[in-house]
């Protein structure tokens, strides 16, 4: 028990004195999360907003995979990704394994059946009598979607929130993608895996705070987005 | 050539006919009162006509242009030349000023005076920064009529406009679509209200199931024999 104070008290240490490395550690994960985050939105939510204004063959085969798709494990994704981006793979050309690209692709893939999901599903909940009533006052099919998204910007924010939530303290990825290089690809997930097998507990549980401390800032955002 | 052209108009659902053979052809100015109970297609007309929907069969001709083969680029283009007004209009997130301008800000327009104008027409001056979500049934049916007006459309589409509406509120809707009579714009009214028609209309059409049972000047439709009333307006 002592050893846990005792770290804590060295974990807080690390965060109040801006220890280089965790701050490092925290800047690299918030970058990755939130260009992956920024990337998949600019592409899941159209496609959403695609996939819920169109009727087409198969449509409910695709939303049904799709909300199978929610619970994908990272390492799935991380082999997936692997195989994609490795030296033989159809991305292999693009040598972005092991590197912070290679695992904003990854996070983005992760993270894209979330975002397409929770864009039809809070798309579906607009009446139709809003898509009818811009459309009789002469918006394009684009306006309609800016217009449709924009009834429910609560629901696509607190889409665009968890997407960062489940790309910031996801593990398989960053550590098969990224390899956890010092410096390079490290982030608070992989390092809180490490750091503990190497025993530096403390650093650990500094990261883990952060970790912690994020995730609870993210839930609160949600929450209120949600109760509006 | 007529302004608008509707040559056997028809619709149908699930091989069901909701609307049959509905031609007429109207000009600029003109106030067409279409008159009929519910589910006689007042509203699919309407919707035909503002092409929120592709007809069955016929055609419709605006300034002599076929409208239903149009590539979708075109029909835009057609359709912002018109506006409609739904019987339950649904107002966007945002202000009464965002929902006014909307259909200006798509069109790339910012006329604040324009905004200020409409709102006066329908008796909700000083209204601009309200939250639409809080506007009782009258004032959405007025905004949502302001929000029509300030597109200055050369079709207007009105769909049941003063239906559910307190008498006040109803005869400013009714004295704004009097102030269009004689102008280039053409409105289509549709409603059940026999004297509000009567009133406004300087043509009225009579459906019935999906057909267009007459057409004429109210006088003509409204002055016939009681036994031929009832056969044109048999409800």
């Amino acid at each position: 028990m002592e050893e846990i104070w005792s770290g804590l008290l060295q974990a807080f240490e690390l965060i109040i004195t801006l220890d280089p490395e965790v701050v490092g550690i925290t800047a690299r994960s918030l970058y990755i999360s939130l260009a992956s985050v920024f990337l998949s939105s600019l592409i899941d939510i159209p496609l959403g907003a695609m996939i819920e204004s169109r009727e087409f063959w198969g449509k409910r085969g695709i939303i049904s995979l799709i909300h199978t798709l929610y619970s994908l494990p990272t390492v799935t994704v991380g082999l997936l990704v692997y195989l994609i981006l490795s030296r033989n793979g159809p991305l292999g050309s693009l040598e972005i394994l092991y590197t912070p690209a290679g695992m904003i692709l990854g996070q983005m893939i992760l993270i894209t059946p979330i975002m397409i999901g929770l864009t039809i599903s809070a798309l579906g909940e607009v009446s139709p009598q809003v898509k009818d009533t811009a459309k009789s006052l002469g918006a394009s099919e684009l306006q309609i979607m800016i217009t449709t998204i924009n009834e429910v910007r609560s629901a696509m924010l607190a889409a665009v929130l968890l997407g960062f939530g489940r790309a910031l303290s996801e593990v398989g990825v960053a550590m098969m993608i990224g390899g956890n290089i010092r410096g390079y690809t490290r982030v608070l997930t992989t390092a809180i895996s490490l750091e503990t097998s190497m025993g530096n507990l403390e650093l650990s549980m500094a990261l883990g705070i952060i970790l912690l401390s994020i995730s609870l800032l993210v839930n609160l955002a949600m929450n209120r987005l949600q109760g509006r | 050539m007529s302004f608008l052209e509707l040559e056997a108009l028809g619709k149908a659902y699930g091989g069901v006919d909701v609307l049959q053979g509905i031609s007429i052809n109207l000009s600029r100015g003109e106030i067409l009162g279409i008159i009929g109970p519910t589910g006689s297609g007042k509203t699919t007309l309407l919707r035909l006509v503002n092409l929120l929907e592709a007809p069955s069969s016929g055609s419709i001709r605006l300034d002599g242009i076929a409208l239903n083969d149009l590539p979708e680029k075109e029909k835009l283009s057609a359709r912002r030349r018109m506006a409609m007004v739904f019987q339950k209009p649904v107002m966007f997130k945002g202000s009464v000023q965002e929902n006014v301008s909307y259909g200006l800000k798509i069109r790339g327009k910012k006329d604040q005076k324009i905004v200020r104008s409409a709102l006066e027409a329908v008796n909700l001056s000083g209204y601009q920064s309200r939250d639409a979500s809080s506007l009782s049934g009258g004032e959405i049916q007025r905004v949502a009529l302001a929000r029509a007006l300030v597109l200055q459309p050369e079709i207007l589409l009105l769909d049941e406009p003063t239906a559910n509406l307190d008498p006040k509120s109803a005869a400013a809707i009714d004295s704004i679509i009097q102030s269009l009579a004689g102008q280039s714009t053409l409105v289509i009214l549709a409603t059940h209200n026999m004297l509000q028609c009567k009133r406004l209309a300087s043509r009225v059409a009579v459906l019935m199931k999906g057909r267009m049972v007459a057409v004429g000047e109210p006088e003509e439709v409204f002055d016939l024999g009681q036994e031929q009333l009832d056969i044109a307006v048999p409800w």
